[in-house]
């Protein structure tokens, strides 16, 4: 599905502001942490900026799911479990688990969220 | 140590804004020894001042109970310096805010000359990672927050003033061996 313009636009804008970034640097498949840097503190930044620029409501859990990934029940080896990844999936439709799911490492989650994820999340809110 | 880098609160409405101000002033070390032969307020102060007017008026929101401490400058903008003799008025205004954090929006001005605009984001510690941390002694943080006369000024948003919070007045009789 391709990403909706003025959607990515904004988001970009937001990305830029509370990273720092590049603006060349936020592409569609941009990784949030591992491309773009991006610290715990500054999701909620990012959030703070989604929600004022789409004047949409951010539930906490509802784009980073801590409550999901700090469950014992979903959590075995430092890996999620099958339910764990349902769970996942079930909370972010707007996230692409593909290659998490091969090997899926909690170290290797903040990796998964692209820009792509974040305006197909933003999309999914004001629809 | 000493670290107060604003004078007072002039005005503060609880979950909303907050204005304070500073002196700045040739017998304070930092404006003469930060760059030896030039005297001006060094900025980075003044990002602490901004800070403190906002970290306060974020903390008021919960009675002080949470702790907030200054987790990003997200934005800052310095317009001129400050010299000796300048009075900097200092207002903040809660942009957004959830459980976890709060944007906080703020600008310095010089007489009506805007000296600095900023964007400070707010962090509460959570009880999980930071379990047995405390920030400061209840009773020395509620003479900190009198001594800045945030008390003084506070209102809430129907206009009533803000009331010292009772586990820091019990924490003040407690330190005082009162009652």
């Amino acid at each position: 599905m391709p990403v909706n313009e003025e959607v990515f636009g904004k988001v970009k804008e937001a990305l830029i502001d509370a990273l720092g970034v590049e603006d060349d640097e936020v592409t569609d498949e941009a990784t949030m942490v591992g491309d773009l840097g991006a610290e715990s503190i500054d999701f909620l930044d990012i959030v703070f900026k989604l929600e004022k620029a789409f004047d949409i409501s951010i539930p906490r859990d509802e784009l980073f799911p801590d409550d999901i990934l700090t469950n014992a029940e979903y959590i075995s080896d430092g890996k999620v479990t099958p339910e764990g990844l349902e769970k996942l999936k079930e909370r972010m439709p707007f996230a692409d688990f593909t290659k998490f799911e091969t090997n899926p490492l909690i170290q290797d989650f903040g990796n998964l969220l692209t820009v792509k994820d974040l305006c197909k999340y933003v999309e999914l809110k004001i629809s | 140590m000493r670290w107060f880098w604003i004078d007072r609160f002039t005005e503060l409405v609880s979950g909303k804004s907050a204005v304070a101000v500073k002196n700045v002033s040739l017998s304070e070390e930092v404006v003469d020894d930060y760059a030896p032969g030039r005297t001006f307020f060094p900025s980075s102060l003044i990002v602490e001042g901004l800070a403190q007017t906002g970290g306060l008026l974020v903390g008021q929101m919960s009675d002080f109970n949470d702790r907030v401490v200054l987790a990003k400058i997200s934005k800052c903008k310095f317009h001129r310096e400050a010299y000796p003799g300048d009075t900097l008025t200092y207002r903040v205004k809660i942009d957004n805010q959830e459980g976890i954090g709060a944007m906080v929006q703020g600008t310095s001005h010089i007489g009506d000359e805007l000296q600095c605009e900023i964007e400070l984001m707010f962090a509460s510690l959570d009880d999980e990672r930071f379990e047995n941390v405390e920030l400061f002694e209840p009773a020395q943080f509620c003479r900190m927050i009198r001594t800045l006369r945030l008390f003084e000024v506070g209102v809430d948003t129907d206009g009533n003033p803000v009331k010292v919070p009772a586990h820091m007045v019990a924490a003040e009789k407690a330190l005082l061996k009162l009652g």
